[in-house]
C-alpha cells in the first residue's frame, strides 16, 4: 500500500532545481519527474503565540464549545502553525476575494410572499414549545465558571 | 442487471425490458448484501417499493403519462441534503432526530423526473472529513478489495447509542477508506446499489471518495446546482456534487437539477440550455494543461504513471498538451484551511438546540443550554475547527488570517483565470496522491493532518468555483482504482464533462463487479 509509507509534509524539503523550473522538452516531460514545491521559509513565519488561559476562556465563551483537554489545544495550535504558513505569500495590494460570483449582480426578487402557514412544520422539530412557542430557559445569565485544567502545560508549548 | 449504466437503466426502463419494481427489488437486495460497508445512514426501502409500484402503474395506465426522464430509478443522496419526512442527520449527535418539513431542491428536482430515494448516505460530522470515518454512525468501507463474509451480511446497523467513534470495526482485518466527506454515496455506486448519488463538494468531498472508489465524481460550476436544502459547510464554496458509473450518466443528473432556484441567491440567473454529450469526440483543436505544482509531495508512483499516461494519450490523438504553472497551488489547502474555519465557527452558531437539533437537559439559563447542547452535539473535529474560526476571527487575528487568506484565495483563482486566458481548455491532473489509503493508516493521524494531505488537488478548483471531474483510470499495481482529475472553466460543464467522456472512452475502466454476492445466501 503506497499510501502508507507517503511521508506527506506541507514542509517540502526538496529544491527546486533549475531543470524543473523551465518546460522540459521531449516525451512524458509534461509531467514533472518529481515534486515541484517550494521551501518553506521560517524565516518569513511568524511565531505560534502561546494560547494562555486567558484566550482559552475567552475563545471558549465566544464558541460555547469547550476544548475538552490539552489536546485540543494542541490541535490549536497545530492550526495556527499552518495558517502562518500563508504568510510565505505576498499579498500587498490584493483585495480580499469573498465570492467567485463577485463579478455577478445579485438579483432582487420581487417583494411578495411566497410561503407561509407552515407553523407546524417550523415548529415540529423543537424539543420544547409551548402554545406555538419555542421554549428558552432564563437568558442574560453568564455561564459559570467552571474549574478546568487542561493539563499541567496549557499555554500551548 | 445492476452492472447496467444509469443511462442504460433508464433506457430499458422506458422501453419495459425490464420493469421498475424487479430493478428496485435488485438494488434492495444489494443494499442487504452490502451492509457491512455501511454506506448508509437510513435505508428508505418501503418508499423504494411505494415508487417502483407507482412508476409501473404509471405504464400500465390506458392513457400514456409523460415517461420522466429519470423514470423509476433509486438514487442514494448523502445524508447533509434535506429531505421531507425523512431523517437528515448530517452524521451528528446534533441532528440525529432532524426530520426536514422540506426538500433540497436538487432532491426534488430528481423526483419531479421520477427518481426516488433508496436510502441516505453515511459521511463525516457535517462533512468535516476527508475519509468517512469521523461520523457518529462509524466510517465507510470502501468496496475494492473488501473482503465480504457472508455470516453477517443481513446485520442491521448497530443502535447509535451504542456506536463510539472510531472503534466501530476493530476485530476485522484492515480494509480501506471510501474516502470523504461522501464517502456513503461513493460506496453506494460503485457497489452497485444504486445508478447515481448525490455527494457535496467543498473541497473534494465528492472528487475524493470517487477516485477511491473508482466512480465518477463530478463537482459542477459554482452557481449551477442550487444549495437550498444542503446544511452549509462553506458558503461560498459548498457544491452539490454526484456521483455515477459513468460520464454520460452524471451529465444526465446534473442537467435535471441544474438551473437558476429561487430559493438560492447563488444560484445563477442564466438560463441554462440542456445537453447531451456527443459520442464521437474530436479532441485535435484541444488545449490540455499540465499544472506542474500537482506533482506534489507524496504523490505515489502509480497516480503520477496514470498521470503520464493520460498526458500522453491525449497528446497521441493529436491535443496539444502543454505544462502550465499555478503558482499559489501549494498554499492553496493553507488558505483552504482557515477560510472553512471561519465559515464553520459562524455556520455552526446555529446550533443551539432551541428550534432544532439537539437539546440538552440543562436548564439553568439559555447560556447552559446552549454551551451543554454544543457540548454534547459536536464531536471533536467540528469543535475544533469552531475553536480554530474563532480564534482567526478574533480582532486582533481577523487582517492576519481571514483577510489574508481571502487574499490568497483571489490569487488562486487567478492563477487559473490566467492558465485559461493563456489558451489552455482543461487542466489534467490526480485527484489524490496515492489510493485509498487503509483504515488503520487513516486514522493513526488527526482529521486536520488527514484534510490537508487528502484535499490538496481538489480544494483549489472550489477557491475558484470552478468545475471539475474525478474519472476513474486504472487500477494500481495493488488492485485499487486510481481517479484523474480534469478542471473546466467556469460554467463550461458540458466541455468539461465532454473531454471527461473522451478520456473514459479510452481508457475503458472496468467497474467493480460485485454480482458473485447475490449467490451468496
Amino acid at each position: 500500500m503506497d499510501a502508507c509509507c507517503s511521508n506527506v509534509s506541507l514542509t517540502c524539503h526538496h529544491s527546486i532545481s533549475r531543470s524543473t523550473m523551465r518546460p522540459l522538452e521531449g516525451k512524458q516531460a509534461r509531467v514533472p519527474k518529481t515534486p515541484i514545491w517550494e521551501e518553506v521559509d521560517h524565516t518569513r513565519i511568524p511565531n505560534v503565540p502561546q494560547i494562555d488561559q486567558e484566550m482559552i476562556n475567552h475563545l471558549e465563551r465566544v464558541s460555547l464549545v469547550e476544548f475538552n483537554n490539552q489536546a485540543g489545544i494542541e490541535r490549536l495550535s497545530k492550526a495556527i502553525e499552518s495558517a502562518n504558513k500563508l504568510h510565505m505569500v505576498n499579498t500587498d495590494g490584493i483585495e480580499p476575494m469573498e465570492s467567485v460570483l463577485e463579478d455577478r449582480m445579485l438579483y432582487l426578487r420581487e417583494d411578495k410572499v411566497t410561503d407561509g402557514k407552515c407553523k407546524q412544520e417550523v415548529l415540529s422539530n423543537a424539543v420544547k414549545t409551548i402554545e406555538d412557542y419555542f421554549v428558552a430557559p432564563p437568558g442574560n445569565i453568564p455561564l459559570k465558571t467552571k474549574e478546568r485544567d487542561y493539563g499541567s502545560n496549557s499555554n500551548g508549548s | 442487471m445492476l452492472s447496467l449504466t444509469l443511462k442504460e437503466a433508464v433506457h430499458k426502463l422506458r422501453d419495459g425490458s425490464i420493469t421498475a419494481k424487479d430493478l428496485c427489488e435488485k438494488c434492495i437486495e444489494r443494499l442487504n448484501k452490502t451492509q457491512q460497508l455501511n454506506a448508509f445512514i437510513t435505508e428508505t426501502v418501503d418508499i423504494s417499493r411505494d415508487s417502483a409500484a407507482e412508476t409501473d402503474k404509471r405504464r400500465q395506465k390506458s392513457k400514456p403519462m409523460r415517461w420522466r426522464k429519470l423514470e423509476g430509478l433509486p438514487i442514494a443522496v448523502k445524508d447533509n441534503f434535506c429531505t421531507t419526512g425523512i431523517r437528515t442527520s448530517c452524521a451528528t449527535t446534533m441532528l440525529q432526530n432532524y426530520i426536514p418539513p422540506y426538500t433540497a431542491t436538487v432532491v426534488q428536482r430528481l423526483q419531479d423526473e421520477g427518481a426516488y430515494l433508496i436510502g441516505k448516505t453515511n459521511m463525516d460530522e457535517f462533512a468535516m472529513g476527508s475519509g468517512s470515518v469521523d461520523g457518529i454512525h462509524g466510517p465507510v468501507r470502501n468496496p475494492w478489495k473488501y473482503k465480504f463474509t457472508s455470516s453477517n451480511t443481513s446485520e442491521q446497523t448497530k443502535p447509535i447509542e451504542q456506536v463510539s467513534m472510531r472503534n466501530y470495526h476493530t476485530s476485522t482485518d484492515d480494509w480501506h477508506i471510501a474516502g470523504g466527506s461522501s464517502g456513503g454515496s461513493a460506496a453506494a455506486v460503485a457497489s452497485g446499489v444504486c445508478f447515481g448519488a448525490l455527494g457535496s463538494d467543498t473541497g473534494g468531498s465528492t472528487r475524493n471518495p470517487a477516485a477511491y472508489c473508482g466512480v465518477v465524481g463530478f463537482k459542477p460550476t459554482y452557481g449551477m446546482l442550487s444549495r437550498h436544502g444542503l446544511v452549509p459547510l462553506v458558503n461560498s464554496m459548498d457544491v452539490p456534487a454526484l456521483f455515477s458509473k459513468t460520464v454520460d450518466d452524471a451529465s444526465i443528473l446534473f442537467n435535471v437539477m441544474a438551473g437558476h432556484d429561487v430559493h438560492d441567491s447563488t444560484t445563477v440567473t442564466d438560463e441554462f440550455n440542456h445537453f447531451t454529450l456527443p459520442d464521437n469526440i474530436d479532441i485535435k483543436d484541444l488545449h490540455i494543461g499540465i499544472p506542474k505544482e500537482y506533482h506534489a509531495p507524496g504523490l505515489s508512483k502509480d497516480v503520477h504513471n496514470a498521470w503520464e499516461e493520460a498526458a500522453d494519450m491525449f497528446e497521441k490523438a493529436g491535443a496539444k498538451v502543454t505544462q502550465v504553472s499555478l503558482p499559489h497551488t501549494q498554499y492553496s489547502i493553507l488558505c483552504y484551511i482557515v477560510l472553512n474555519c471561519c465559515e464553520v465557527a459562524s455556520n455552526m452558531a446555529r446550533y443551539d438546540g432551541i428550534e432544532f437539533g439537539h437539546r440538552a437537559a440543562n436548564e439553568d439559563s439559555t447560556e447552559e443550554l446552549y454551551a451543554a447542547t454544543r457540548h454534547e452535539g459536536f464531536n471533536d473535529v467540528v469543535r475544533d475547527r469552531i475553536l480554530a474560526g474563532n480564534y482567526f476571527l478574533l480582532r486582533q487575528n481577523y487582517e492576519k488570517y481571514f483577510a489574508k487568506a481571502m487574499q490568497v484565495r483571489r490569487l488562486i483563482s487567478e492563477d487559473f483565470k490566467k492558465v485559461y486566458a493563456s489558451g489552455v481548455d482543461i487542466l489534467l491532473t490526480p485527484t489524490t496522491l496515492t489510493t485509498a489509503p487503509t483504515y488503520k493508516w487513516f486514522t493513526e493521524r488527526d482529521n486536520r493532518t488527514s484534510s490537508e494531505e487528502q484535499d490538496i488537488f481538489t480544494q483549489p478548483v472550489n477557491m475558484a468555483g470552478v468545475p471539475a471531474i474525478s474519472v476513474p483510470s486504472k487500477l494500481s499495481t495493488d488492485g485499487l482504482p486510481i481517479g484523474l482529475q480534469f478542471i473546466g472553466q467556469n460554467f463550461k460543464d458540458k466541455e468539461l464533462l465532454t473531454i471527461a467522456k473522451w478520456y473514459e472512452q479510452q481508457v475503458q475502466f472496468k467497474q467493480l463487479d460485485l454480482d458473485y454476492l447475490d449467490t451468496v445466501s
